[in-house]
């Protein structure tokens, strides 16, 4: 709960806005392809799904976490500023955290790279390859943006 | 293995101290956030050398007053 009210501003805590949109990318993600997975699997037939009844919703969900993502950014932004709050400023530790966070994410956009690759040597069928590179976006946002949060909250590590 | 760091500051005293500035001129003179100013001064953040001094700077007081680490004074 104290976090709600730290994303909206409502007592600062001291959370950044970097660690701010890390938590709205973790939601809108998240949502978006519980969102489509449960559009792919209220479906009847019995997989994999032909190209016309999973693609619309693929695209449509990244589609609309992209576009709700950047409203919310939008409204908080809005909210921030009737409260008079600063926010948008990036410094060193910012963009340390940003990088880290970048980089556990990335790997996983590999590993998705990897596993439709493998399926399509295999002449898997391409609901299978698609999925499989939806899910590796899905994790590399969701997983990237926990980095994030977690270093922010935690501190960052030295080596 | 990840550690955390092991640099400490007085950077909390030193701003009572100086005319009890606050997170937010600190983090203003610096150029950091007061996020990053917190995440400092509580431990979970080592800035960089140029941060450091900047920080020092705003403070009035030598870089070594101002933060500190274990190995210091240890003989070599």
């Amino acid at each position: 709960m104290s976090v709600i009210i730290d994303i909206l501003g409502e007592q600062d805590h001291g959370m950044a806005s970097e660690e701010r949109s890390s938590w709205v990318m973790v939601v809108v993600a998240t949502t978006a392809y519980v969102i489509y997975l449960s559009l792919v699997l209220s479906e009847s037939a019995t997989l994999p799904l032909a190209p016309s009844v999973y693609g619309w919703p693929l695209l449509g969900t990244i589609l609309g976490a992209i576009v709700v993502a950047v409203l919310a950014e939008i409204g908080l932004a809005i909210v921030d500023g009737l409260r008079g709050r600063k926010t948008g400023r990036r410094d060193e530790r910012d963009r340390r955290i940003d990088q880290l966070g970048e980089y556990t994410g990335q790997a996983f956009v590999v590993v998705g790279a990897l596993a439709a690759m493998i399926l399509a040597i295999l002449e898997v069928d391409s609901f299978w390859i698609a999925n499989a590179v939806y899910l590796a976006f899905v994790l590399s946002a969701v997983l990237g943006s926990i980095t994030k949060i977690a270093l922010y909250r935690g501190g960052l590590p030295t080596w | 293995m990840v550690k955390p760091t092991r640099v400490t500051n007085s950077i909390r005293t030193l701003r009572f101290h100086a005319n009890e500035m606050t997170q937010v001129e600190l983090a203003e003179k610096v150029g950091v956030t007061r996020q990053t100013i917190i995440a400092i001064e509580q431990g979970k953040y080592s800035p960089s050398l140029e941060v450091a001094f900047q920080i020092a700077a705003a403070l009035g007081v030598r870089l070594d007053e101002a933060f500190t680490h274990p190995t210091i004074g240890e003989s070599a």
